[in-house]
């Protein structure tokens, strides 16, 4: 069946050493969400600063590239073992929205 | 073996997501799908940027004079907690604690709806100043685009609670554990997708 699944009945130990493992993962998780907070406060307020758009645009582009690279690496357990499929298809992914946004920004005018 | 199979938190296995060839081919097939999203928003993304603040000779309406960033702010920092929200949901999944499970999932709901609620509020407040969807090129790609994302974020509202509720009475098992978690996946990419509004159609609007 599909729903085959070989159960495993933990240890006490077992157990403990695992809940343990799952809180300090949890800690991980709320460090990434602390540094995507305080990204999006340094985007919002570079803006609001009203510097120079050419040194602004880099930055928050920047900034929210880190922001996605922590949702896809720390939320979405990218990080973790047997995503290496996921990852390819996600790069795959990246470089055609790369090569399509490319595309589209030189070749349209108006 | 029984779908409905009973777990304890000592049984449930460490990947629950995975442990069966079902939840191996939903994992792999979501995440394919993922990528396809990817490029589908970045058609999007493209198009907005190539159509931005253009339109017929004289319109008065540009991304700098338009986007209110204290409604943007508001709406960010929303969705990026109900992200979190959804991590501990996933947290409580993988200890099977059911309860807290559908606890946080139902405040990310909350904050979803709240999401939602705001954005419908900002583009009622642009067609009322006259910037509706055939206002110009400018309006029909930024509706477009937001809307897209607007409308997976509704989608991912309707899946959250139609997941919670059809197993309210059930349980975690390993028929329904993968499903919670692919929900949750799609959640954060609809966050991922929402960093790169903010900053390209936002952010980079105002500053113009």
């Amino acid at each position: 069946m599909a729903h085959e699944t070989h159960t495993h009945v933990r240890s006490q130990t077992e157990y403990e050493y695992i809940r343990r493992q799952r809180s300090k993962e949890m800690r991980g998780q709320l460090t990434s969400f602390a540094i995507m907070i305080f990204l999006t406060l340094i985007a919002f307020t570079a803006v609001a600063a009203d510097f120079s758009p050419y040194l602004i645009t880099p930055i928050i582009l920047l900034l929210a590239a880190v922001q996605v690279v922590l949702q896809l690496y720390g939320f979405m357990h990218m990080s973790n073992k047997g995503h290496g499929m996921v990852a390819f298809f996600m790069f795959s992914g990246m470089f055609v929205a790369f090569i399509t946004i490319l595309a589209l920004v030189t070749i349209v005018w108006w | 073996m029984d779908l409905n199979k009973k777990y304890t938190p000592q049984s449930w296995p460490d990947h629950p997501e995975t442990a069966t060839m079902e939840g191996k081919n939903k994992f792999i097939g979501f995440w394919l799908l993922l990528a396809a999203e990817t490029v589908t928003f970045a058609s999007l993304f493209a198009t907005y940027l190539a159509l931005k603040d253009k339109g017929p000779s004289g319109m008065e309406f540009a991304a700098s004079n338009l986007f209110e960033l204290p409604l943007v702010f508001a709406m960010t920092m929303i969705l990026l907690t109900s992200s979190l929200t959804s991590v501990y949901a996933m947290y409580h999944m993988k200890n099977h604690n059911f309860k807290a499970m559908q606890a946080w999932l139902g405040i990310t709901v909350l904050l979803g709806a709240t999401f939602l609620g705001l954005e419908i509020y900002e583009f009622n407040h642009y067609v009322h100043l006259g910037f509706g969807y055939t206002h110009s090129a400018f309006s029909a790609a930024f509706y477009t685009l937001v809307g897209t994302h607007g409308a997976h974020v509704l989608f991912g509202l309707c899946w959250f609670i139609a997941l919670m509720v059809r197993n309210s009475k059930r349980g975690l098992n390993m028929y329904n554990a993968p499903k919670f978690y692919l929900v949750s996946l799609y959640w954060h990419f609809i966050d991922v997708v929402w960093v790169f509004i903010f900053t390209v159609v936002y952010l980079m609007g105002v500053i113009g």
